[in-house]
């Protein structure tokens, strides 16, 4: 099986970062997989999205054209990629920045406020982790058990000290109900 | 699983030159190859290596083949613009026949041009690019994994064939993670050249690394030796992947990220019962020639798959002959081509045979 | 008993280069500082792009020859891969100061540990005597036939003090070799300009005021004169900067 995700969303609202989970949760997991950043100097502010592609075989293009799941972190992107989603695909979207219903009919939504919520908790910068603990939940192509080896990958050593809020974070969204 | 690492594919380059025993590197900032440099910033002062970054990308090219004439193991990288700066360089380590590794991890052009992916240095790459009559053995990896081994054997057969080798990837390869397993590390022993300079210590006569012959046949001569060890290298280095070719009608030709996507149309039109496969040339120069041959043997047309205005189109139509149709499917100035168009490609050559 | 010997870091190859031409002592005067230095056995010479191209065919040490401009960045190359040998580079006014100004500059801004020796005759000689960037106002050459007209063509790069300002350098220095006097002098600066790198001092960089009777359309007697009476008051001889020597001075 192959999941094909787009990630998407403002620069600095850690985009690559959640798609660098997702990598690395694929690696522990022992699957094919891909990253791939869209790169210049519109990560500082501007827009910014990151595919990521995990499979069962060697993986083809790692350009994620027809998402299996896109998260939209923004209105652009939903405006943006909504149609390319894959009929029967998934999208999540942070309620909070985006005021706006999905149109499409023939996809699962999840509306996740997750800036408002990592506000609140006081783990600003964490939306991103919070949507990818939704993301988790509802989505079955990671195991939920591998979920703290990921985390520990992904902030490395140097930054052990992130651990706990980025596990706070999943958390909530995995225990979002909408 | 083996130690599989999470990498960039600029910075598997990086790693992968260490590990291949170069101690050398020299650059100047370019997107999208920054990672390279900045992985060899860190690295090389600590392993008593040299990270130098240069005035110009000239200035780099000439300290490549300042090192390379001592017989060592040096490389430079750089993006599209900046290797056409070193072209002058290259033709000198060309003309002199020092081994070097040359990266340029592709945008779109010409001029400024831009900073997405792009293959439109194929020309460049494998004609020669600088003056006079010379190659480069041209490796294009197309995956994270290529970028190291690639980088190992492109310091391998540089050494081998005394002429410098250029890696061809292009901003997605580079920029994209995978996981790659890193090769061993390379105990390279230096081992005095026969032509290199490193002090005569008065025991013989002295090196000379020079490209400057200015009595004809001389300079004849050198060339026709040149080109006897190239013709050898077109004979046995020629490197490519095959994919799903057993049973197919339709031979796309694609390299690098455009091979990528290739696969994933390959699969598509196979769902449709369109029979198609994939030559990937992973060498561009020497380019897979008897492979192409022998497939236009068995196959009704060609499609050649290109992030440029159709460059090795060129090369896959001297290869056949002219024998079968061949059609492009292209993308150019930083856009990548969907699996979508490559089949709507595969459709129309199809029809056209058809006729 | 004085015996007129050739230098060992010489070879028995001909000169190549004119009559009067000073390039010849000056190849002599660097040969000469290799052999006192007893570094033969572990120099590494750059040759450049213009009347001394063919250099590698005159130095007895491993040669390379390098493109137009770039031998401050080949002779980096081959100084840190191999930094215990002795690495220097012979260059033209064109080569040095017009197409590899940039080389130059930074490898003197670096500080790299090598000794540039630079050939300045105010002229483009290989190519037929063209303008060159030392060229003096009013100077006739092919380019400038009716004198260099500061105007269009701009001043002279006054090479030695240029790179005396920046904090890099070890050694600067502006010698001459159209007398005895100033030949025994230029002798004594090359050699320390060597001395310097092997004592790992750094970028030492003699201008070295050059004769190119042949494209002046002088008599070599002329030339030699010509120096004295336009070149040296155009370009000061003498030593420029020399970091250790200030630093002594200081304490």
């Amino acid at each position: 099986m192959t999941t094909e995700i787009l990630i998407a969303g403002f620069g600095g609202q850690g985009i690559l970062f959640a798609g660098k989970f997702l990598a690395n949760m694929g690696m522990l997991e022992g699957r094919y997989l891909s990253w791939l950043p869209s790169y210049g100097p519109e990560m500082r502010g501007g827009t910014a999205n990151c595919s990521v592609v995990l499979s069962d075989a060697p993986i083809g293009s790692p350009i994620v054209n027809r998402p299996d799941v896109l998260v939209a972190m923004n209105l652009p992107s939903l405006d943006k990629y909504e149609d390319s989603v894959v009929p029967g695909g998934t999208i999540f979207v942070d309620s909070t920045l985006i005021d706006r219903k999905v149109k499409r009919t023939d996809v699962r939504v999840f509306y996740v406020p997750a800036t408002g919520t990592a506000n609140e908790q006081g783990i600003a910068k964490l939306a991103n982790m919070i949507i990818v603990g939704k993301m988790m939940k509802e989505c079955d192509f990671l195991p939920y058990s591998g979920i703290e080896n990921a985390v520990r990958t992904v902030v490395g050593a140097k930054h052990a000290d992130l651990f706990d809020v980025n596990m706070k974070a999943i958390d909530l969204g995995y225990n979002f109900e909408s | 699983m083996e130690n599989k690492v999470l990498m960039k594919g600029n910075e598997a380059i990086a790693e992968a030159a260490i590990r291949a025993g170069c101690r050398h590197y020299f650059g100047y900032p370019i997107t999208p190859q920054t990672e390279l440099a900045a992985y060899m910033a860190k690295r090389m002062p600590k392993i008593g290596g040299t990270f130098l970054q240069a005035e110009s990308e000239i200035a780099a090219i000439n300290m490549v083949y300042g090192v390379a004439a001592t017989g060592r193991r040096v490389m430079t990288s750089s993006s599209s613009p900046g290797v056409s700066l070193k072209q002058e360089g290259i033709s000198y380590i060309a003309g002199s026949d020092l081994p070097c590794l040359i990266v340029n991890v592709e945008r779109g052009g010409p001029g400024l041009g831009g900073i997405q992916p792009s293959q439109s240095d194929y020309f460049q790459a494998t004609k020669g690019g600088g003056h006079g009559d010379y190659h480069l053995i041209v490796l294009a990896p197309s995956s994270v994994q290529e970028m190291a081994d690639m980088t190992s054997l492109a310091f391998d057969l540089a050494e081998k064939y005394r002429m410098p080798a250029m890696l061809l990837a292009d901003g997605t390869v580079g920029q994209m993670m995978e996981p790659v397993v890193l090769p061993e590390e390379k105990n390279v022993e230096f081992t005095e050249k026969d032509w290199a300079v490193t002090g005569t210590k008065c025991a013989r006569p002295h090196h000379i690394v020079n490209s400057l012959y200015l009595v004809p046949e001389e300079l004849e001569q050198k060339n026709f030796e040149r080109f006897e060890r190239y013709a050898k290298i077109e004979e046995t280095e020629a490197r490519y992947e095959s994919f799903m070719m057993d049973d197919a009608e339709y031979c796309i030709v694609a390299f690098g990220i455009a091979a990528r996507v290739s696969k994933n149309a390959v699969l598509a039109a196979r769902a449709e019962g369109i029979r198609v496969g994939l030559i990937r040339p992973i060498t561009l120069w020497p380019f897979p020639k008897k492979a192409l041959k022998d497939a236009s043997e068995k196959v009704k047309g060609f499609l050649s798959v290109e992030l440029s205005m159709g460059q090795m189109i060129e090369d896959v139509r001297l290869s056949i002959g002219c024998s079968k149709p061949v059609e492009l499917v292209n993308r150019a100035g930083g856009m990548i081509m969907s699996p979508e168009e490559v089949v709507a490609g595969i459709r129309k050559l199809k029809e056209g045979e058809a006729k | 008993m004085i015996v007129f010997e050739k230098p060992k870091s010489l070879t028995n190859a001909e000169l190549h280069y004119c009559p009067g031409c000073t390039h010849g002592i000056i190849h002599r005067l660097v040969a000469e500082a290799i052999d006192a230095l007893g570094i033969e056995g572990r120099c590494i010479g750059v040759a450049p792009v213009g009347c001394a191209v063919m250099a590698y065919n005159y130095f007895a040490c491993d040669m390379v020859e390098a493109a137009h401009g770039r031998a401050p960045a080949v002779a980096t190359g081959i100084k840190r891969s191999l930094p215990e040998n002795i690495v220097f580079t012979y260059q033209g006014d064109g080569d040095l100061a017009s197409i590899g100004m940039a080389e130059t500059v930074h490898a003197a801004t670096r500080n790299e540990n090598i000794t540039v020796i630079f050939v300045n005759n105010a002229i483009y000689g290989m190519t037929g005597g063209q303008m060159a960037p030392t060229s003096l106002p009013g100077q006739v050459t092919q380019t400038s036939p009716y004198g260099r007209d500061v105007k269009t063509a701009g001043y002279p790069v006054k090479v030695a003090e240029l790179l005396s300002s920046l904090d890099g350098p070890e050694f600067i220095a502006r010698v001459a070799v159209n007398n005895v006097k100033n030949v025994r002098n230029a002798k004594k600066v090359i050699e320390k300009a060597f001395r310097n790198q092997i004592e790992g001092k750094g970028f030492s960089l003699v201008e070295v005021i050059s004769a190119c009777p042949t494209n002046w359309g002088m008599t070599p007697e002329k030339a030699l004169k010509w120096i004295d009476e336009k070149m040296i008051p155009y370009y000061p001889l003498g030593v420029y900067k020399d970091k250790s020597e200030a630093k002594e001075d200081a304490q």
